[in-house]
């Protein structure tokens, strides 16, 4: 289905500005909390006005300044699902799948049914919202969207308030949903994780701009500017001086010398190397070999965290029941010339 | 003990009706007026909603005399608007039972806007966002979403502002006077049996009174106890 989005709205601290066009069916808008994320999937559902643009799905203009075009969220058919579901509180379950469903009481029942049934929602059609736990009034929340038959469904942070163990287990449930969904789906989030499971399609944003849009994969090969760098999670970046076309100083690092595959054009202000990049150095002599000096371990359940002494960042993954690393900690770490991701501001 | 049951027997109730019907019908009024105003308040911007909920909440503040005082030169048959009233409908208020009405829905209303006013404010502007992305009418979200979700707060709003309604007496006795059988409510009523120094009456319809008080705060505070317990996640 079709997508495009191509509007402006004036905010307290920063101008949203959203543009994106193209087939994608499950999206993911990445950026950090506050960079107008929610704004955007807002305007989307008509709960908030653009100031000015387009916002066209699948052919139909949803909003449109300068058709003077601003359908009323009832005549979007796009579902919302809140951050905090927005289940009404007075209404059992089956009342509130049945909110949206058109039609006459059998009809909508029978609807209720089998959402009822496609959720494993089976013995709760009588409990109110406050009575579900948190998965199953997600679940709830997922089953009234889908009963209304919307084009679009639009997720805002839907595991931002979930302790680890359900997040895990809900994002898998809705990888399983959003696959079966026949239309086109929104995700907004703040995790990397998520947006790299769920989405096919990514755009990053940030302070109200579209930073980076493109294939979830290739964007995280390939974030090519500072910002779309740290929202996928890289953590070593650091300021650079070319010193050739393929041979950097990294001036965070202790004035590192580093050796890149990519060329260093003009543009080129920061690099990039993602903390599990790094490989103990085979000899002496190696390629972008960097000393391990004072380097400072923390020890998580499946991976080591080591700082070294010019501040980079290395992860390696570790067995649950080993918990030594310091004897086998290598004297030097290497980083091949194509890991090193060449970045730009903006 | 036999003085009093000589009273009780003799006790002329008309007084007891008469605030009791002006109780339900200024409480009728006043619920429709009051959740009207308060939706309308809300959806007002700054400064025009603090003007408007300021002379909307100006009776409660008042003394009633004052209310009363506006109310007589509004509705006087000297005056325009009664004049008005009178030679168009024939509807008199002054020093009628339609008189006692206007004073306690006057006087009531203010409740019932402001609990009103505060239970939906206290509502999740989500689930109306919720409710239109589902394609609910805006009726529809406002009489199956919005009235049950602020259901404890409306309720203590109307038993409030029946039993304002129910005890006025500055306001109607100005307005309405006191008039037995037409116009005399339960406070009127003891006022005017104190005057004539008969302390016993005044004394069995205060405890009237205060039986009927009674009757309404437990009431109120069954509902807002029920509304806690069934659903704890209320923000």
């Amino acid at each position: 289905m079709q997508l495009i989005l191509d509007f402006e709205k004036k905010l307290e601290d920063f101008h949203l500005h959203v543009h994106h066009e193209g087939d994608a069916s499950r999206i993911g808008i990445l950026g950090a909390s506050g960079c107008g994320k929610s704004m955007t999937l807002r305007s989307i559902a008509g709960i908030e006005t653009p100031d000015r643009g387009l916002i066209r799905l699948g052919g139909r203009d949803l909003f449109d300044s300068s058709q003077k075009v601003n359908l009323r969220p009832q005549e979007r058919r796009v579902g919302y699902l809140f951050q905090n579901y927005a289940l009404f509180p007075t209404m059992t379950v089956e009342q509130n799948i049945m909110a949206g469903v058109r039609g006459s009481k059998e009809e909508r029942q029978k609807r209720a049914q089998e959402m009822v049934r496609a959720f494993q929602l089976e013995g709760l059609e009588k409990r109110r919202p406050a009575e579900l736990s948190g998965g199953q009034q997600q679940r709830a929340a997922l089953a009234r969207i889908i009963a209304y038959r919307p084009e679009a469904l639009l997720l805002d942070e839907p595991f931002s308030a979930m302790d680890y163990f359900l997040k895990e287990k809900l994002r898998l449930e809705m990888k399983q949903v959003l696959q079966e969904f026949e239309g086109l789906s929104i995700l907004v989030t703040h995790d990397r994780d998520e947006a790299y499971q769920l989405c096919d399609h990514l755009l990053l944003m940030h302070e109200g701009s579209v930073i980076a849009g493109g294939p979830t994969k290739e964007i995280f090969d390939h974030p090519k500017t500072v910002e779309a760098a740290r929202l996928t999670g890289c953590k070593n970046i650091s300021r650079i001086r070319p010193l050739g076309p393929h041979r950097i100083c990294a001036l965070d690092w202790d004035n590192l010398e580093l050796t890149t595959q990519e060329e260093v054009t003009d543009d080129i202000t920061h690099a990039g190397i993602r903390a599990h990049d790094f490989f103990p150095c085979a000899g002496e002599n190696a390629e972008n070999r960097i000393p391990m000096k004072a380097p400072v371990l923390t020890e998580l359940p499946f991976e080591w965290y080591i700082v070294l002494q010019n501040k980079i960042w290395w992860k390696v993954p570790k067995d649950i029941r080993s918990h030594d690393f310091s004897e086998s900690l290598p004297r030097a770490l290497c980083v091949d010339p194509s890991a090193i991701m060449l970045l730009s501001l903006l | 003990m036999q003085d009093i049951l000589q009273i009780l027997a003799k006790l002329d109730w008309s007084p007891l009706y008469i605030s009791i019907k002006t109780g339900i019908v200024a409480t009728f009024i006043s619920f429709f007026l009051g959740i009207f105003a308060a939706r309308k308040v809300l959806k007002a911007s700054g400064r025009v909603r603090a003007v408007i909920d300021g002379i909307l909440t100006l009776p409660m503040v008042l003394p009633p005399t004052v209310a009363g005082f506006f109310l007589l030169l509004l509705f006087s048959r000297r005056r325009p608007l009664g004049i008005l009233l009178y030679e168009n409908f024939s509807i008199k208020v002054v020093q009628t039972w339609l008189g006692c009405i206007v004073a306690a829905t006057v006087i009531a209303f203010p409740l019932m806007y402001r609990n009103a006013r505060a239970a939906f404010e206290q509502i999740d502007p989500n689930l109306v966002y919720a409710g239109r992305t589902l394609g609910m009418s805006e009726m529809r979200i406002f009489w199956t979403v919005v009235i049950p979700t602020a259901g404890p707060g409306i309720a203590s709003g109307t038993i409030l502002t029946f039993a304002r309604a129910l005890g006025e007496y500055g306001a109607t006795s100005m307005l309405a006077g006191n008039i037995p059988g037409k116009t005399a409510t339960v406070s009127q009523r003891i006022a005017m049996v104190i005057q004539d120094g008969d302390y016993l009456t005044a004394g069995i319809w205060t405890i009237i009174v205060i039986l009927i008080a009674f009757f309404f705060i437990f009431l109120m505070n069954l509902i807002s106890g029920k509304a806690l317990r069934s659903d704890k996640k209320r923000w």
